[in-house]
């Protein structure tokens, strides 16, 4: 059951990159095809993770290629919300692939199968490692955003904008999608971080690279906020800032293939 | 009953011509008023055609004898210009110029405006109400299926289009108007239609600058004090006849101060340049020359042009749904015929064995024969519907009547 709905879910995600990549070739029936293979790929994903949650002991995404998986569904959920208008169709090209990439890899890493069970709760595991995750996939999101800004400021810059007109949000639009997108996403690392500390300190355990990592990506978001609403950081140095944020996301998701609950 | 298309247009009618045989729209209706006493009429006026849509007798004669009406022309000089199409020629004429194919700038918008009130306006029967609420949906089905008006056309939609794509929605986005000629009120009209409004008006004339601010309710500047409310605005249209620059990069390099980030985008209509294109290079600033301008409205109606091709097959697509409904019209009167004389022998034969028959015996026998002719007639009619979507659906519909002898009536 869990292959075939990976299966899916995976084929509906490349299906809809491609369609996403035949849009911004020539705009039309293509674009409507990506939403709905995103929204169909989403449906068998979430099947997914439910026949995993009912078939797991406890929370089965604790393995970091189990939070992948989980990681990607949370990418591709804060992406539904408003990646479906026409306007952001060239956001998906930016997501969409890199969605059904990580999940290959989830896969490979048997992040799609049944995990065993952890000596951490549940309770424990459902908060730190949803709030870390989700605020992760939030920041893939901002990067997303932040890229899509550069590549569009870099067309007005050189004169080319053509290929935009009518077809991309505003720059206006994007830089503050992203910047709302950190604000809501630094709380959940933050609340995130503390449970997992408070954990830390209980049990006496070392801080490790991940932590370390994890640790870094929030000062660095942090940063971001302080910089954007407090010095005015807007544009092209606020997009460099959320992409440098979300290189460390990168190396916490792949780098560091470290799973601390397992 | 033919539908004939007499009319003008851009292509082959010399403007002369054309604005003599324009029809305003409360004229329009009068004619197709006129026109529709003898069947179905609908006339089609804008700045680059005249058309005259009709279904009845004689339809070529009187239309042209409208357009002279109209025109004040003589006959001899609007037969070179005037074309004349019939049926599926005429529909797909129409499927085009309402897809903005047969328009000056492919995939303009406003003619689907312009068909949608001539229909309104029209004297429209079965066949002209068909057409044109197929038509309209051909023109939303191009413009939803292909980017044929996704780009602007034209130097002020361009300049449009570019401000929103830095700060989307312009409501509440301010602009300073530096020059208060022509072409600076049409590239603001172009804003504000978008939603922006015009903060203030800067010319080196100041009654101008104060007329042209009346006119958009905003405030009249002096020409030097133009980078003193650099901060407040998030747009600058400039197009004076200045002979030197107007701002310096170091005018705006030193407003950006004050400007938080907020993006600044200038655009510059006049030649020589009012702009220092220095300003460009700036962070957050975007400064666009008449150039630029003219650059992104020929890489968008090579775009358009692009796409048009796309859009000539569901227009060709859509003729062809009108081509088969007309087509099925030839059938239908000969399938109801047939429908009717088979009941009529059915009720008749049945009529004549009633009195034999008890009432439950009468019943079973009703049944049992409408039976009988439904299954009978069910290919026929499946066939002679197949056939009206083919060329050869009018034979078709003759050989029906001829074999049962149904007459030539069509309804």
């Amino acid at each position: 059951m869990a292959e075939y709905l990976f299966g899916f879910a995976f084929l509906a995600y490349a299906g809809a990159a491609v369609a996403y990549a035949a849009d911004v070739r020539r705009s039309g029936p293509a674009g409507r095809i990506a939403t709905w293979g995103v929204r169909l790929g989403w449906l068998f994903q979430t099947a997914l993770l439910v026949d995993q949650a009912a078939r797991a002991d406890g929370f089965p995404w604790t393995t970091w290629a189990g939070s992948l998986n989980l990681f990607v569904w949370l990418v591709v959920s804060v992406y539904l919300v408003w990646g479906c208008r026409t306007r952001y169709r060239l956001l998906g090209l930016a997501v969409v692939p890199l969605a059904a990439a990580l999940l290959v890899i989830a896969r490979l890493g048997g992040g799609t199968g049944v995990e065993t069970s952890s000596d951490y709760s549940t309770a424990f595991l459902i908060v730190h490692v949803g709030l870390l995750t989700f605020a992760f996939a939030a920041f893939t999101l901002a990067a997303a955003l932040s890229a899509l800004y550069l590549w569009q400021e870099q067309r007005l810059k050189s004169h080319r904008p053509a290929a935009l007109l009518g077809r991309a949000p505003s720059l206006l639009t994007l830089e503050t999608l992203a910047g709302r997108t950190i604000a809501v996403a630094l709380p959940a690392l933050t609340a995130g971080i503390v449970v997992g500390l408070v954990r830390l300190r209980s049990d006496k355990a070392p801080v490790d690279a991940l932590m370390a990592v994890t640790l870094g990506t929030w000062a660095v978001y942090g940063s971001y906020l302080v910089l954007r609403y407090e010095a005015g950081w807007h544009g092209r140095r606020a997009a460099y800032l959320a992409l440098a944020g979300f290189a460390l996301v990168a190396v916490a998701r792949l780098g560091l293939q470290v799973s601390h609950f397992s | 009953m033919t539908l004939t298309l007499v009319g003008l247009s851009h292509q082959g009618t010399p403007v002369a011509v054309r604005e003599r045989a324009f029809v305003p729209l409360p004229q329009a209706a009068e004619v197709a008023a006129g026109l529709a006493e003898a069947g179905e009429a609908v006339c089609l006026s804008t700045c680059n055609r005249t058309e005259l849509y009709l279904v009845g007798p004689d339809a070529e004669v009187r239309a042209l004898d409208a357009l002279v009406t109209v025109s004040g022309l003589p006959p001899d000089e609007l037969r070179p210009v005037v074309y004349r199409l019939t049926d599926e020629a005429a529909a797909l004429h129409l499927f085009r110029v309402a897809a903005g194919l047969d328009s000056l700038v492919p995939g303009e918008g406003e003619v689907l405006g312009q068909v949608r009130s001539a229909f309104e306006a029209g004297a429209t029967g079965p066949v002209l109400d068909r057409l044109f609420r197929q038509a309209l949906h051909a023109g939303k089905k191009v413009r939803a299926e292909t980017a044929i008006a996704e780009s602007p056309a034209s130097v002020s939609a361009a300049a449009a289009a570019l401000v929103q794509q830095v700060f989307g929605q312009l409501d509440g986005c301010r602009v300073l108007l530096v020059g208060a000629g022509h072409v600076a009120e049409l590239a603001a009209r172009s804003l504000v239609a978008r939603g922006a409004r015009i903060a203030y008006v800067a010319n080196r004339s100041p009654h101008r600058a104060v007329e042209l601010a009346g006119r958009f309710r905003s405030q009249g500047i002096a020409i030097d004090g133009v980078a003193g409310v650099l901060g407040e605005v998030d747009v600058v249209v400039s197009s004076t006849g200045s002979p030197g620059r107007v701002l310096e990069r170091t005018d705006i390099d030193a407003a950006l101060g004050s400007r938080k980030g907020r993006p600044l985008f200038l655009i510059d209509l006049a030649v020589p340049r009012d702009l220092d294109p220095a300003i460009h290079e700036l962070d957050d600033c975007y400064l666009y020359d008449i150039d630029d301008l003219e650059s992104v409205v020929a890489s968008s109606l090579a775009g358009r042009r692009r796409e048009a091709a796309r859009a000539e097959a569901i227009v060709a697509e859509e003729a062809e749904g009108f081509r088969e409904w007309q087509a099925s019209r030839e059938v239908v009167p000969a399938i109801a015929s047939l429908r009717a004389h088979a009941e009529e022998i059915r009720a008749a034969e049945l009529e004549r064995v009633r009195g034999r028959l008890s009432t439950s015996d009468q019943e079973v026998v009703e049944s049992i024969t409408t039976r009988i002719v439904e299954k009978l007639l069910h290919l026929p009619t499946v066939r002679l519907k197949e056939a009206a979507a083919g060329a050869d659906g009018g034979s078709y519909a003759q050989a029906v009547r001829h074999l049962f002898g149904l007459g030539d009536e069509r309804e």
